[in-house]
């Protein structure tokens, strides 16, 4: 079940950022763990505050990271 | 539990103790009132001590999870503070209900063991259905509701 409407890109940028871990995204933008697991599976919408951190984290516009969905059956 | 976020276990150990202490009180009252009948039950000490006992057991068993799965101990971020916001809309409601409750009993004249006892369940249901829309929020992400 997904909640949110708002995808993101953020695993597959990790994976992009030498294998960063979740710990260490979570550190970086001051979070718990699991805050950055309900995020990456979008089970929580991030601040505009957050987004912008981990896109800054990423060195990527924000559009970059995430993704709003247009489909209503996208949240089903 | 390893996985699990610091403050939704301690939302966990709260509703267990919660849950059991009340369940403890329902029953040695239970088996009280098969002799004596209910308004003229000591219903005052058990309440208190399982009133008390849940508080300590929560403090405990909170500090016992720390030592066990100690890592994000303490971390609380924006994220916790959305999910407890929430769960306290819920249980607040219910604590209402047994305030409300209890004001009634009062204007009709009820025994005191039926406010008390009135109170007592909405601070329970408080606890426990609090903790539960916590759980899901944590389980199942904020917008399930």
């Amino acid at each position: 079940m997904k909640p949110t409407r708002v995808t993101n890109g953020i695993r597959s940028l990790r994976f992009a950022h030498g294998e960063m871990t979740q710990a260490e995204l979570a550190d970086r933008i001051g979070v718990t763990r699991q805050t950055v697991i309900a995020i990456e599976q979008s089970r929580y919408s991030p601040s505009l505050e957050m987004a912008f951190r981990i896109a800054r984290v990423f060195g990527v516009p924000l559009d970059d990271v995430f993704e709003y969905s247009e489909d209503e059956e996208a949240t089903a | 539990m390893t996985d699990m976020a610091y403050e939704e276990r301690n939302t966990w150990i709260n509703a267990a103790a919660t849950l059991v202490s009340y369940v403890v009180y329902l029953g040695i009252i239970l088996t009280r009132a098969q002799s004596v009948p209910l308004v003229d039950i000591d219903y005052v000490a058990p309440l208190l001590w399982t009133l008390g006992s849940s508080i300590v057991a929560s403090i405990v068993g909170c500090i016992v999870g720390a030592c066990i799965w100690g890592r994000g101990c303490g971390k609380k971020d924006v994220r916790d503070r959305e999910i407890e916001l929430l769960g306290g809309y819920v249980g607040q409601s219910f604590m209402c209900m047994g305030g409300s409750a209890a004001l009634i009993l009062a204007i009709l004249k009820a025994d005191y063991f039926w406010i008390a006892n009135a109170i007592y369940l909405g601070c329970v249901l408080s606890t426990v259905l609090g903790s539960i829309t916590r759980i899901v929020a944590y389980r199942r992400g904020l917008g399930f509701c």
